[in-house]
């Protein structure tokens, strides 16, 4: 059986290979990323401490904050770590396309019923 | 298995246009398309405790409020533990990109030591883990839930109303021996006596321990202490329900056993992936050690076990946000 792993293809990133000065700049971006994700960690985990969810319009802003920076975070990971922003772009879009449209599936299904459930419960029983 | 690994095959018999359109090996795209199915579980889980939330109509715990404590220690370290835990995962995460980033220049011992960091790093989360569990399932001390309603003045001069079923949460202290007086152990004896309750427990070392506090609302925003003769109003309240940290029926955190259960499958459930994931990198790593990716003259096997094991990290993102912080 034909493998198409195993082409020796310029365009593939298996042979993707660079030399000791690049990798010099890899590294570099790597500890970037890495005190990034820590220093947000670091800010959400103040954030939490610091604020009271008692004050329902402040915490509705750290709220959404908290999910902003999660996303920053989550933008990092895949774009940097595991190099999804150095595939082609049809790769790409095979990846993020399809996730991204069942989660807005997901969240939005799961709002509509959320809040359809409570108001049963409140209004007819 | 390893042995073909270098035939060519002439992309041009493969593609109609000469060249993948996606222009990346197969074993990477599967890796990718297992990950987004495997993303979806994990975005399933939380949208489901995000709605179980929304939907509660009891107060629902706080993470800064229940994960607060650190292994020996003692105080309030409100979710140091937890980001300590991300810290680990992140650092462990970055060798991995260090192990792919030596792979791509053909570096074998450093591929080699980085793998060997990223396995130290994974175990080190998982035994932070174990310790979490741990905490989570023996608790804080207990608590107990009140039979009839009862008014008191917490020590910061206010007054509470506290209806039927309204737990109260003992100290770490009096509730290991409640435990065991609430279990029927026969060596455990109470007196109550002139607003004093104590429990002993006699054995080859007798111990004693006397009830001075009690909190309420210990895991929701609005914790209180309280100290004085309102402990022995609040005991002599009490029904026969008493609660110890946290199982699969129960637990002393929330009314809502759901919030327990979304922390045993959603953590676990990351937990087994990490498990995995150190012992998929340990193979690697002994292939690496040995010299098979050498012989190929590619690292991509590296590279696979790399997006599996940053997804690990990138799903402890999102548990963190949305379970501990929220």
């Amino acid at each position: 059986m034909e493998r198409d792993d195993l082409i020796v293809n310029d365009s593939y990133p298996l042979n993707a290979h660079h030399s000791e000065e690049e990798g010099v700049k890899i590294r570099k971006n790597i500890i970037f990323v890495t005190v990034l994700l820590t220093v947000i960690t670091a800010v959400e985990v103040g954030m939490g401490v610091l604020f009271k969810r008692a004050d329902t319009f402040s915490w509705e802003m750290i709220k959404w904050t908290f999910v902003t920076l999660t996303l920053v975070k989550a933008g990092y990971i895949v774009m940097s770590f595991m190099h999804l922003g150095e595939e082609g772009s049809v790769m790409k879009k095979t990846i993020l396309i399809p996730y991204l449209i069942f989660i807005a599936y997901l969240i939005f299904i799961a709002l509509t019923e959320g809040f359809g459930h409570l108001y049963n419960l409140t209004n007819f029983h | 298995m390893s042995g073909h690994s270098n035939d060519n095959v002439s992309s041009e018999e493969l593609w109609g246009g000469g060249r993948s359109p996606y222009g990346i090996s197969y074993g990477k795209m599967y890796m990718w398309f297992f990950l987004v199915s495997d993303a979806l579980t994990f975005s399933g889980l939380l949208t489901a405790y995000g709605f179980s939330r929304a939907a509660s109509e009891e107060p629902w715990p706080i993470g800064e409020q229940v994960f607060r404590a650190l292994p020996g220690l003692e105080g309030q370290y409100p979710l140091v533990y937890v980001a300590l835990m991300t810290f680990i995962l992140i650092v462990s995460s970055v060798t991995m990109v260090l192990a792919v980033e030596a792979g791509h220049r053909n570096d074998k011992r450093g591929v080699v030591r980085w793998m060997l960091a990223t396995i130290i790093g994974g175990i080190f989360f998982l035994g932070s883990q174990a310790w979490e569990w741990s905490h989570f399932i023996h608790g804080g001390g207990g608590s107990f839930l009140l039979a009839t309603e009862v008014t008191i003045t917490a020590d910061n001069g206010e007054e509470y109303v506290l209806p039927v079923g309204e737990p109260i949460f003992m100290d770490h202290h009096f509730g290991e021996i409640a435990e065991a007086y609430s279990n029927g152990d026969a060596s455990v004896n109470l007196h109550e006596h002139h607003g004093h309750v104590t429990l002993t427990q006699f054995g080859e070392h007798t111990h004693e321990v006397e009830l001075h506090q009690l909190t309420i609302h210990k895991y929701i925003e609005d914790e209180q202490v309280i100290t004085g003769d309102d402990i022995y109003t609040l005991w002599e309240a009490r029904s026969e329900s008493f609660t110890f940290g946290a199982n699969m029926h129960e637990n002393e955190y929330a009314t809502q056993q759901s919030y327990a259960n979304f922390f045993f499958f959603i953590t676990g459930f990351h937990g087994f992936h990490v498990f995995s994931g150190v012992v998929i990198n340990f193979i690697i790593f002994i292939m690496a050690y040995r010299g098979v990716f050498e012989r190929r003259k590619h690292y991509e096997m590296v590279e696979k076990v790399g997006l599996y094991w940053h997804f690990i990290d990138l799903v402890w993102v999102f548990v963190f946000t949305f379970y501990y912080l929220i």
